[in-house]
């Protein structure tokens, strides 16, 4: 099974090489790799239907518990079977549609990934395992989207696919984890049973919201509807296979596999109900308003996803046979006239409606495959979209609001069959019209798959018992979480699904009649209005906005403005726990017997004093000197020889280089700060000082762990035969740093050697400075 | 005399602080400088002061005798000295150099990698 998942992947990595090496025959070599992946997965239809669950697992990340694992039952079946399956054709179509383009390699590469990704997200068991592939897919779905990135318009519409999918994709990775919480597993298998427990613990709501998120952003339900449109921007083959097909059937795989997990509680039906209607209604209504080909058909995916999640969300036995019908009947009519719609591109360089008419004559394989699509899109017998159609209405019927959930269903269906005879007739009939080309026939590649596909719409209607025993049946099983008997039929006699399919095809032929004011009136009426595309636009903007104006605010380019930033914090980090604590322990004694500490004491602060107030640049450096030694004298009376020499030097140093560098710079020196702006500063200051001085009183107040001083203190000579603590603690125990501060002496001296070096914009210079 | 050092390590960091708001490169590098020697006796204080009493183990001893001074924050402090002195010296030729160059010691004035705000937000609309 990992194989079976691997195979994509390893076929991607190739498809460029195989390109070069094979030319026209490339698609056709690698479209054999998901035939045969198709082979495979057929040969588990008979035990799947059997009631065998075929599992695989492989530590991944064993520190974790998460284990690559996948598990095949028959709702994954059913998704691999039309991936591998309409995936072969696509392969093969895109190699046709695309032939002699520079990228073709790169694009097959991209869609065999992706396919690699879907089949990965449909088999996994493990909830992570679940979440790489359903990013990879969003990943792959940015790529082929993308894929003309020399045009604007396509980079956008990329852009805002992988937005919308991937921030969705963030969320359903906080709703599994949750799960997962919960439940006590990463396995789906396993999380799945504990049903009762997820829907009683009191942050379900908290899952289903994000989970539902997740699946609601992939299959592009209101008001996240606005990316799968914009996604047209593809190429028609991407267009078939990843927004029509399969990616965007990744939402409702997630749905049906949740079912058992999450739903039949009221939240679930209410919301999945009221999302996927609406969706349904709105998806219809903008399919009949566009004349372009494509964005018909996307409306009119975005109207079926709809379907499938109000489906899902009823819940009842009938409601989920009418979803996975629906489900299969919808790839395959869909992925068909996309492929048609392509083939009508191609074949007459438009893809505008209002522009093609009477084609039969020059596809007349197209037109086939296109006609029997539309048929079973429109839901007329015998073909399998019929069947569909007629559980769609039991389901509704089932479920809870019956009479507004199957007038919705009703209404939609009859938007969607005028829009069917509209995509799939139109072109073909009536007059020949002028088109850019002269209409022709594609190879074979590009009317093979689509004439194909429509035949199996044909063939599952025809065969239904078949279709029931071995794709149906075990898919609602695996959504319902137990067996349910199911029981497809092409005839069910004068009962109430019946009426309501022959009440959508009357309502559908009187909106085809009245299809072209129809559209005209849909496309003035709604041309105008806000729709969520401009809210992601204004979203983006108002995004930017807000991160220009924040760093305009928070980093201005004034170091006076950062330092002033970092001392607010400072002193608050300083006072606040002095507030909380109190001083502790603190002692005040400040014997005054001592005078040399004192006069010391005095010398220290009088020196920093000079330095912040002087006017003088001489006094200032003699200050410091002063500060220096001031400091130097401390360390001498308390018992620091090493620190006084050391600081001696130093200092002295210090203020040589000063004095040099400084009469090198000729500018004042003096404080340009206004008296506002002195007093603001110094109260800060102020403020930082004395809870410094108050901080360090309540740590002396606390008593000193001595340990590590006695240790060298003890160590010093009977380990190290050092006399002098410090130094040993320098040169001996502590080698390694003092080895660090000559590296960063070393490395200080080189950049000051640097800097003094001689520049270019020295010369250019208006003034000489030395 | 723990707390009489206390206030003068806080004195010593107000007037650092107050010097290196000022917005003059100089008077920076003269924050800096009060600034290292306030963290070091900062440092000192934290270790407890001891009258007159070096960490030094004295002839014929094996270990040194109680009452010594505690040898650790000197020996920190000695590496803290010398490494503020690389750091003063790093930060006056770089002052200098930032004069040479850009003909200021204003931090205010010195905007080649970051612009005024107004300039920066008019920049960042054309991107």
């Amino acid at each position: 099974m990992l194989a079976a998942v691997l195979t994509p992947f390893v076929l991607a990595l190739a498809a460029p090489a195989v390109r070069r090496w094979a030319g026209p025959a490339a698609g056709w070599l690698l479209a054999a790799g998901p035939a045969a992946l198709t082979l495979y997965f057929a040969t588990l239809l008979g035990p799947v239907a059997a009631g065998e669950a075929l599992s695989f697992s492989t530590p991944w990340v064993p520190g974790s518990g998460v284990m690559l694992s996948f598990y095949i039952d028959g709702l994954s079946l059913l998704f691999a079977l039309l991936i591998c399956g309409i995936g072969s054709f696509i392969v093969a179509y895109a190699a046709a549609y695309l032939h002699g383009h520079a990228d073709l390699g790169r694009f097959l590469l991209f869609i065999l990934l992706f396919m690699g990704s879907m089949l990965g997200l449909v088999l996994a068991d493990n909830v992570i395992t679940l979440f790489v592939f359903w990013e990879l897919t969003s990943i792959t779905s940015f790529l082929l989207i993308g894929f003309n990135h020399r045009e604007a318009r396509s980079r956008r519409a990329a852009v805002q696919a992988l937005v919308v999918t991937g921030g969705g994709g963030l969320a359903l990775l906080a709703g599994l984890l949750l799960m997962a919480q919960v439940g006590g597993s990463l396995e789906l298998s396993v999380l799945l049973t504990q049903g009762e427990l997820l829907r009683a613990h009191p942050a379900y709501a908290a899952m289903l919201t994000l989970v539902l998120l997740g699946a609601f952003t992939k299959s592009a339900q209101l008001p996240f509807h606005f990316w799968l449109p914009n996604a047209m921007e593809a190429p028609t083959p991407v267009s078939a296979y990843l927004h029509s097909a399969t990616m965007v059937k990744a939402g409702v795989y997630l749905l049906a596999r949740m079912n058992p997990g999450l739903g039949g509680t009221e939240a679930w039906q209410t919301t999945l109900v009221i999302f996927g209607g609406l969706t349904f209604l709105v998806g219809a209504v903008l399919a009949l308003r566009n004349t372009d080909l494509k964005l018909m058909l996307a409306q009119t995916t975005v109207a079926s996803l709809g379907l499938l999640v109000l489906l899902i969300g009823v819940g009842t036995e009938l409601a989920l046979q009418g979803a996975m019908a629906y489900l299969l009947a919808h790839a395959l009519f869909k992925g068909a006239l996309f492929m048609v719609a392509g083939s009508i591109d191609h074949g007459s360089g438009t893809r505008e409606l209002t522009a093609l008419g009477g084609l039969r004559r020059a596809m007349p394989l197209t037109f086939a495959a296109g006609a029997l699509a539309a048929v079973s899109m429109a839901g007329l017998p015998p073909l399998f979209g019929f069947i569909a159609k007629e559980f769609v209405y039991k389901g509704t019927l089932d479920g809870p609001a019956a009479l507004a959930v199957t007038a919705c269903a009703v209404i939609g269906n009859a938007l969607m069959f005028a829009v069917a005879c509209l995509v799939g007739f139109k072109p073909f009939l009536g007059a020949r019209t002028a088109t850019p080309h002269a209409p022709h026939e594609g190879g074979p590649g590009l009317w093979l798959g689509p004439l194909v596909l429509a035949t199996l719409g044909l063939l599952t209607g025809l065969l239904f018992n078949a279709t029931e025993r071995l794709l149906i049946a075990p898919a609602v099983a695996a959504v319902a979480g137990a067996p349910v008997p199911v029981d497809l039929y092409l005839w069910g006699g004068f009962k109430a699904p019946l009426w309501l399919s022959l009440a959508t095809v009357a309502l559908g032929a009187l909106l085809l009649w009245r299809a072209r004011p129809l559209q005209a009136a849909l496309a003035r009426r709604l041309g105008r209005l806000w729709g969520p595309d401009q809210g992601y636009d204004q979203f983006l903007d108002g995004l930017m906005g807000f991160a220009r104006a924040v760093s305009a605010r928070v980093q201005t380019g004034s170091l006076r403005r950062y330092l002033l930033l970092g001392f607010a914090v400072l002193a608050l980090a300083l006072v606040s726990p002095l507030l909380r604590h109190g001083l502790g322990a603190a002692s005040f004694a400040m014997p005054m017997g001592d005078l040399y500490v004192w006069g010391v004491a005095l010398l220290t602060v009088a020196g920093g004093l000079a330095i912040a107030f002087t006017q003088s640049r001489l006094v200032a450096i003699l200050a410091m000197g002063v500060l220096g030694l001031a400091v130097a004298f401390v360390f001498l009376m308390f018992g620091a020889p090493d620190l006084v020499f050391t600081q001696l030097m130093v200092e002295t140093l210090s203020v040589v280089i000063l004095a040099l560098i400084i009469a090198r710079v000729p500018v004042s020196e003096n404080d340009t700060r206004g008296w506002g702006r002195a007093v603001g500063d110094a109260t800060l200051a102020i403020v930082i000082g004395a809870s410094i001085t108050l901080i360090l009183l309540a740590v002396t107040g606390v008593p000193l762990d001595m340990s590590l001083s006695e240790y060298f203190a003890a160590k010093s000579y009977t380990e190290a035969y050092g006399r002098n603590i410090v130094n040993v603690i320098l040169v001996d125990f502590r080698a390694l740093d003092t080895f660090g501060e000559i590296a960063v002496v070393l490395i200080a001296a080189v950049a000051v050697l640097g800097l003094l070096g001689p520049r270019a914009e020295d010369k250019a210079a208006p003034e000489s400075s030395s | 005399m723990e707390p009489l050092i206390a206030i003068v390590v806080g004195a010593l960091f107000a007037i650092s602080v107050f010097l290196l708001l000022s917005g003059s490169l100089i008077r920076l590098v003269m924050g800096l400088f009060v600034l290292s020697n306030a963290t070091h006796l900062l440092i000192f204080v934290a270790g407890r002061l001891t009258r007159e009493n070096p960490p030094l183990i004295a002839e014929g001893m094996k270990v040194a005798e109680a009452g010594i001074a505690n040898p650790l924050p000197q020996a920190l402090i000695l590496t803290a000295i010398v490494i503020s002195f690389s750091l003063f010296a790093f930060v006056l030729v770089l002052t200098y150099r930032a004069h040479r160059s850009l003909h200021t010691v204003d931090t205010e004035a010195m905007r080649v990698a970051e612009p005024a705000p107004r300039a920066a937000r008019l920049r960042g609309r054309d991107v």
